[in-house]
């Protein structure tokens, strides 16, 4: 579904991704590990085009993107949750929503926000606060919300266990589960490696811009090397 | 008597700066650029109504759609030939293609329209009389002028908080990397709000150039910083603070005025603008920027 080949990303001088190349297929969750710094993020801002590879190509669902401007690729089914959440903090939760939609035609946007309140009942509750007022796990869950509103084939999460207690990271990754049992792939992007690889079927492991290994999520979690570098022996 | 008179002026004049201080925090909200031919626009409004309605000889209300529509065009124009090329530009590069504007401007009508100010036929366009409520004589001009700014404002607000092209511009504003993952052309909302605040303009233009009737190539200058210093004192990047600030700078003109030192108007607004720099930068009801980790 989604195949990335030869990307190089500089950050004017820096060179922050090295010749990555990586596929996700349909039905997969995929997570790519490493640590902060190692370039997950920047991966993810190039697929979306928020940031640009010198070289190679990003192809999705059979369609070259890598020169696509940013705004169009949501449409085509491939929604990004960035690092941070980033929900609109001036803004009610429902218009969070509302932004969301916002490429998807006018009329299904009542239904989709029911199905996301469905999800998430506690975005319902609080629909008409302004998201800045949510705790860090409601707003995770806002931010997951909002890039369900455009229906993704793909849906990317970038560290969406970042600053919540234990129990709401439990919370986040069943609904990640969920997610994907309903047909949505996903790409991962998480520090918290242990959790990434118990719900990923396949695991990259990124290191300093390069991927150094790459083997299915049980034996990743088995992997001494891996071990030893991200799970804390 | 004297009292409420002295209101109604300084509603008539805080109109005006609302009107335009909007231009210069919407714009500000989005691009953070401090839009110094904002002014300029309004100038060329004064003349494209002049034109109108003595030469063209139209109607006023067809007068005032083309001043509105000319200002708007002009914006745009100017954003997608000086701005656009500039967006990923160092800020300052920006602000400096914006004085570069106003100047270019200004001379253009001075070359075009040559300097000595023109006297603007007021009963053309607001026909001479007033209303007499409870011993007050009320003059249209200053009616009308409070009324159509409380009724364009109305119209912005609706239009920033109920429509979708006004949420996907308080999302580019607020944040503009999140708003393109949502499917948001940033440069589509980003003109949108140059012909937004354009109008405004527009419509500033007409009232200003009926209340103070005399147009030349320097109008827009003083009463674009004072509106700039409305915006700042309201909290520059905030739409209700852009109103507030607009009212009070001109209260404190009319107040200063009314103390019989005229000559200290503009003193005073400055001043404003340096406490406000100095104590509450972000201004009444300006956001406290975070800083990004």
């Amino acid at each position: 579904m989604l195949k990335i080949t030869n990307m190089n990303v500089y950050y004017g001088n820096i060179y922050a991704i090295k010749d990555v190349s990586f596929d996700v297929g349909e039905g997969e969750i995929v997570t790519l590990i490493g640590a902060n710094g190692a370039g997950k993020s920047t991966i993810l801002k190039t697929i979306s085009g928020l940031l640009r590879s010198k070289t190679g190509s990003i192809s999705f669902a059979g369609e070259e993107i890598s020169h696509t401007a940013s705004h169009t690729i949501v449409k085509r089914g491939l929604a990004h949750v960035p690092e941070g959440r980033r929900v609109f903090l001036q803004m009610s939760v429902k218009e969070n929503l509302e932004m969301g939609h916002y490429t998807q035609p006018g009329g299904t946007m009542d239904e989709r926000i029911a199905q996301v309140y469905d999800k998430f009942p506690r975005l319902k509750e609080r629909r008409r606060q302004l998201a800045g007022t949510l705790s860090g796990g409601e707003q995770q869950m806002l931010a997951m919300g909002r890039a369900l509103m455009s229906r993704p084939k793909l849906l990317m999460l970038d560290e969406p266990s970042m600053g919540l207690a234990p129990l709401l990271v439990e919370q986040i990754f069943e609904i990640i589960k969920e997610l994907n049992a309903a047909g949505v792939t996903i790409l991962l992007v998480e520090q918290n490696a242990n959790m990434a690889l118990a719900v990923a079927h396949r695991g990259y492991v990124l290191e300093t811009g390069r991927i150094v290994t790459t083997d299915n999520a049980a034996a990743l979690l088995q992997d001494d090397a891996v071990r030893k570098a991200y799970l804390g022996g | 008597m004297l009292y409420v008179s002295q209101l109604i002026n300084a509603l008539q004049l805080g109109s005006i700066y609302a009107l335009v201080a909007l231009g210069y925090s919407m714009v500000y909200g989005i691009i953070k650029l401090l839009n110094f031919a904002h002014g300029d626009v309004i100038m060329v409004g004064g003349y494209i109504a002049l034109f109108s309605l003595t030469a063209l000889a139209f109607p006023p209300v067809i007068a005032a759609l083309i001043t509105v529509a000319g200002c708007t065009l002009l914006a745009v124009i100017i954003e997608k030939l000086a701005y656009t090329p500039l967006r990923f530009a160092p800020r300052l590069s920006l602000l400096i293609t914006a004085i570069g504007i106003s100047i270019l401007l200004q001379n253009l009508a001075q070359l075009i329209f040559t300097a000595n100010p023109r006297s603007f036929p007021t009963q053309m366009l607001i026909p001479a009389g007033s209303i007499t409520l409870g011993g007050i004589q009320l003059g249209f001009v200053p009616l009308i002028t409070i009324f159509a700014s409380l009724l364009s404002m109305a119209i912005l607000t609706f239009l920033v908080q109920k429509t979708k092209l006004g949420k996907a511009m308080r999302a580019v504003s607020e944040d503009m990397g999140a708003a393109q993952l949502m499917g948001i052309n940033v440069n589509t909302i980003i003109t949108f709000t140059f012909a937004l605040g354009a109008a405004l303009a527009g419509v500033g233009a007409l009232l200003y150039a009926a209340g103070y009737p005399r147009i030349e190539p320097t109008l827009g200058m003083m009463l674009g910083i004072k509106a700039f210093v409305a915006a700042v004192l309201g909290g520059i990047g905030s739409i209700p603070g852009a109103m507030v600030g607009g009212y009070l700078i001109a209260l404190l003109e009319v107040l200063v005025i009314s103390m019989g030192l005229s000559q200290w108007t503009d003193g005073a607004v400055f001043l404003i603008l340096i406490l406000v720099l100095m104590v509450r930068p972000t201004g009444i009801m300006g956001r406290i920027q975070m800083e990004k980790v």
